[in-house]
C-alpha cells in the first residue's frame, strides 16, 4: 500500500480549480481560491469569499499585528497556512450592541480584563467569542477563514477574484 | 403501512431471505444485486449497492436540505414534517411524458420505512458510509446485519466542537482512528492559553485533524456555528451515493485534494457545469441545481450552510435568486 499524500494549499503553492460550463454562467459558482485571495490583500483585508445572504466568510492574509476587532455574535477563525497568534480581552463593557452585525474594528486595545491567548496553525479553528476583543498577531504571512456576518469592514471584489468565462 | 407487497419481479419469488416494503402505492423489493422500486406505471432498477448508499444518507440526515435524488428517476423532497417520494419528477422526459409518479408523507412514518428497510437489505460487512475500498459487499442472499454502522446520524455542534458540553474531540479511545489516507495530517493542538475563568471561552482545536478520523463519508458533520451560518466538515471519497438538490445556496470550501462537482438542472436534470475544486478553492452551489462529487483521494470539505428555515420558501418562490452574488 502506498503511503497517503495529502495535498493542502499554501501561499506559496496553490493551484486553482475551474469550471467547465455546459449550459450556465460560470458566475453562478464564485469560484475563487483563498490563497490566491490572500496573496494579492493587504494585510488584515477581509474579502469575502463566501456570501450566502448576510453570513459571509472572509480569507484574511495574517501578517503583522492586526487592529482590535469585536463582534455581537461569536465568529470562528480555520488557519489555512502558517501561525497566528489570538489575543483575547473581555471588555469592562460592551462594546458594540447586539443589533450590530459583523466584525467591528476597534480604534485602540479596549480596557478590560485579558481573557488569554491561542497559538494557532493550519487546520487549527478558533472562537472568537461574542462581546471579546481580539487581535491576531503573525510574524510570516499566514492565511485564514473568518466565518462571520457581513460588516462595514468586509470587501467584496468578487470579479477581481472569480472566474469570470 | 404494510411491509408486504406482491411478487412483480422473478427475483421477488427466489428465497433469498429479504423483506419487502411498501408505503403508499411505492414498493420495495431487493434480489442478489439490485433494489426494484415499484410505483404505479413503472418500476425502477438500481444496483443494491447505490441503492443502500443513497438511502443511508436520506435516513441519517433526515432527508436533509431539499431533494435527495438516489438516481435520474427516484427520489425525495424534503418539506420539513412531510416528504414527497417520487418517480421522475425531476425528469424532463418522464414529465414531458407525464410518467412521473409522487406522493407525500409524514417524514416519520417515511423514515420508519426506510429504517427497516435499510436494516433488512445490508448484509454484514457491508457499511454504506463507508468508502468502497474500506467495506464488504452489499450483494446475494441475506446473511446477517450490519445495524451498528446503520445507527450513525449527522452530529450537530450547537457553537463549536469541543467546548464544554458540545460535541468531543475524535480520539483513539473513542475508537476514532485516523483514516487509512490521512495518516500524514499533523494530529497536533493548538497552544490555549486561557486565563483563570475564561477556560470555556478561549478555546481553539485542530479542525483538520478532527475531520481526518471521520469513518463516514460524504456526511457532513456542524462544527462551528455563527447564529444560521454552519460550517460543516466532511471527507470525501468515491462518489457522493446521491445527486443532492439543495432547496438553497450551499458553499464548499476544498481544504485538501480534489473533488469534480458534476451539476445538473434541478427541475430537468440537464448538465449545466462540471466544477474542479482543488485545496483552497470556494465555490457556490446555487439553489437551482443538483450535484454529485467525485473524489479520487480521500479529501476534506467544508461544506458551508445557511440553517434559515425561511429559506426554501424564498428561494422557491422566486424571493431570492438561484445564485449567491451578482457581479
Amino acid at each position: 500500500m502506498t503511503a497517503a499524500q495529502t495535498v493542502f494549499g499554501s501561499l506559496k503553492h496553490f493551484e486553482k480549480g475551474h469550471v467547465d460550463v455546459i449550459d450556465d454562467n460560470p458566475k453562478h459558482y464564485v469560484l475563487s481560491n483563498v490563497f490566491e485571495v490572500a496573496s494579492k490583500s493587504k494585510p488584515y483585508e477581509k474579502v469575502a469569499v463566501g456570501q450566502n445572504l448576510r453570513y459571509v466568510i472572509e480569507a484574511i492574509r495574517a501578517e503583522g499585528t492586526s487592529p482590535w476587532y469585536t463582534a455581537s455574535h461569536d465568529e470562528s477563525a480555520l488557519i489555512m497556512d502558517g501561525t497566528v497568534e489570538i489575543h483575547l480581552i473581555k471588555p469592562e463593557k460592551a462594546l458594540v450592541p447586539d443589533s450590530k452585525e459583523g466584525t467591528v474594528k476597534l480604534d485602540s486595545e479596549p480596557k478590560g480584563k485579558k481573557m488569554g491567548w491561542i497559538k494557532a496553525w493550519r487546520g487549527h479553528m478558533a472562537l472568537l467569542p461574542k462581546g471579546a476583543a481580539y487581535q491576531f498577531r503573525s510574524a510570516a504571512p499566514a492565511v485564514l477563514l473568518l466565518q462571520t456576518i457581513k460588516g462595514d469592514h468586509t470587501i467584496e471584489r468578487w470579479a477581481d477574484i472569480c472566474q469570470t468565462e | 403501512m404494510s411491509t408486504a407487497t406482491p411478487a412483480t419481479t422473478p427475483s421477488a419469488k427466489k428465497n433469498l431471505g429479504y423483506k419487502t416494503f411498501a408505503i403508499g402505492k411505492f414498493g420495495f423489493e431487493r434480489d442478489e444485486y439490485f433494489a426494484h422500486i415499484h410505483y404505479p406505471g413503472g418500476v425502477q432498477t438500481m444496483p443494491v449497492d447505490a441503492f443502500l448508499r443513497a438511502l443511508m444518507r436520506d435516513v441519517g440526515w433526515g432527508f436533509f436540505y431539499g431533494t435527495v435524488n438516489f438516481d435520474h428517476v427516484i427520489g425525495t423532497i424534503n418539506h420539513y414534517g412531510t416528504v414527497e417520494l417520487f418517480a421522475g419528477l425531476l425528469n424532463e422526459a418522464y414529465r414531458s411524458k407525464n410518467l412521473h409518479y409522487v406522493e407525500t408523507f409524514d417524514s416519520k412514518d417515511l423514515k420508519k420505512v426506510f429504517e427497516q428497510m435499510l436494516d433488512d437489505w445490508t448484509n454484514e460487512g457491508f457499511d454504506p458510509y463507508a468508502a468502497p475500498d474500506e467495506t464488504g459487499n452489499a450483494y446475494g442472499p441475506k446473511r446477517g446485519n450490519n445495524t451498528k454502522a446503520l445507527k450513525r446520524e449527522r452530529i450537530v455542534s450547537a457553537r463549536m466542537v469541543g467546548l464544554p458540553g458540545d460535541l468531543p474531540y475524535r480520539t483513539d479511545a473513542a475508537g476514532q482512528f485516523i483514516n487509512r489516507q490521512f495518516t500524514d495530517v499533523p494530529q497536533d493542538s493548538p497552544e490555549v492559553h486561557a486565563e483563570p475563568g475564561f477556560e470555556g471561552e478561549v478555546h481553539a482545536f485542530n479542525m483538520f485533524a478532527y475531520a481526518s478520523r471521520s469513518d463516514v463519508t460524504w456526511n457532513p458533520s456542524v462544527v462551528s456555528n455563527v447564529k444560521d451560518s454552519q460550517i460543516c466538515a466532511t471527507t470525501e471519497e468515491y462518489i457522493l451515493p446521491i445527486f443532492h438538490g439543495n432547496d438553497r445556496v450551499e458553499w464548499f470550501i476544498q481544504v485538501c485534494d480534489e473533488i469534480t462537482w458534476e451539476v445538473a438542472d434541478g427541475k430537468t436534470g440537464n448538465p449545466r457545469a462540471k466544477v474542479t475544486m482543488k485545496a483552497g478553492d470556494v465555490a457556490a452551489m446555487p439553489a437551482d441545481i443538483r450535484h454529485k462529487g467525485y473524489s479520487p483521494k480521500r479529501s476534506i470539505l467544508i461544506v458551508w450552510e445557511n440553517n434559515d428555515s425561511t429559506l426554501p420558501k424564498r428561494y422557491s418562490g422566486g424571493e431570492l435568486k438561484p445564485y449567491p452574488v451578482e457581479f
